[in-house]
């Protein structure tokens, strides 16, 4: 198709998807003046019935906690398929999934190195201290899980290497995923053992505000974010490892 | 001005799917793609505003206190997610397309077809 066809056919099927857009969006409330009832509900339900203080959190992780769940596995199961897209390439190749020998840093400069180094404490405290607030204040396994996965990945930016002995990131990314994903859903399963039905809480609420409190919530928002560090982590580790492919001239 | 945040959407929607058609590079069209799903970000976000409302946290304010709405806050999280799982498989199929075919450009792609 030439290009000129092309956007003759995408200035008609715009045209008409524009004429259904504004039709639809006639129908919506006129901004701000929105009145869901059930959202209204949902809001002001947080803080007596689960004594956590962002609605947010409450609605994406108890009342909305099965979809959650799901979203989880989205996520997983995304950061498995680019796995098996991107590592069946390697089958059969000498490159190993972690190359033994010591990578080269990518930039021999000494300040770019220290500043990166320097930035990787912050990032994981604050990326902790997000997820460990999620249900006091914004914030959340989601939104602290990838401040997590900034923090380590900063390590790899900084083009260093360390030392781990038998510890294999790598493996240790793809166990955090797995711990991440299973603990959401045994949480689930705490809550038919002791509360009777799926993700109810069973456990004491606590004082509103306090950093221990919402119950089961905060355990949910670190679960989560073991899950999106690790699955970002998994995914990123793959498409560098593609780099490394290509940089050998394989790609 | 408050049909404004809506066309925001549909202003980023439409420009992202003309980035898409025009598009000469598969990494090119997966960040159109992004921008496409964006549009739903405003939509949502858009739809459960409320007048005069704050943030649905109380941890500095009354329980009594207007706030917008929670669920679509929780709907665009759930749609951020998605986005970057679409975009990370997105991305691994433009590395195996560039692998197969050398090019990243979809209309060559099309003609080593034949």
């Amino acid at each position: 198709m030439s290009e000129r066809l092309r956007l003759t056919v995408f200035a008609a099927g715009v045209v008409g998807f524009g004429a259904v857009l504004v039709w639809g969006l006639a129908g919506l409330p006129s901004f701000g003046d929105f009145d869901g009832r059930y959202g209204q509900y949902l809001a002001h339900a947080a803080v007596p019935e689960r004594h956590a203080t962002s609605a947010v959190a409450v609605t994406t992780l108890d009342f909305r906690g099965f979809d959650t769940l799901i979203e989880e596995f989205i996520l997983f199961t995304a950061a498995v398929g680019v796995v098996v897209l991107l590592r069946v390439q390697r089958a059969g190749e000498e490159v190993p999934a972690e190359p033994d020998a010591v990578r080269q840093p990518t930039a021999h400069s000494g300040s770019l190195r220290s500043v990166i180094t320097a930035l990787v404490g912050p990032f994981l405290l604050l990326g902790l201290a997000i997820v460990v607030h999620g249900h006091l204040t914004p914030g959340g396994g989601f939104q602290g899980g990838v401040i997590l996965m900034a923090a380590l990945f900063l390590v790899y930016l900084g083009g260093t290497h360390m030392r781990l002995g038998p510890f294999r990131p790598l493996a240790a990314t793809e166990a955090s995923e797995g711990v991440g994903a299973a603990g959401f859903a045994l949480i689930g399963l705490g809550g038919i053992v002791v509360a009777g039905a799926y993700l109810e809480n069973f456990l004491p609420f606590g004082r509103v505000s306090n950093l221990v409190s919402g119950g089961d919530i905060p355990l949910l928002n670190i679960a989560v974010g073991l899950e999106v560090m690790g699955a970002l982590l998994v995914v990123l580790g793959e498409f560098l490892d593609q780099r490394l492919l290509m940089r050998k001239g394989r790609l | 001005m408050s049909f404004l945040p809506y066309a925001v959407a549909a202003w980023l929607f439409v420009i992202g799917l003309y980035g898409i058609v025009t598009s000469r590079n598969l990494v090119h069209l997966i960040v159109c793609l992004s921008v496409v799903q964006s549009s739903t970000y405003v939509l949502l976000l858009a739809v459960g505003y409320r007048t005069n409302a704050t943030a649905p946290i109380f941890a500095d304010i009354s329980t009594s206190r207007s706030v917008v709405d929670p669920i679509v806050a929780t709907l665009t999280l759930t749609d951020v997610v998605v986005e970057a799982t679409v975009v990370a498989l997105l991305l691994a199929l433009a590395v195996q397309a560039h692998r197969r075919f050398g090019t990243l450009d979809p209309n060559e792609m099309g003609a080593l077809r034949g």
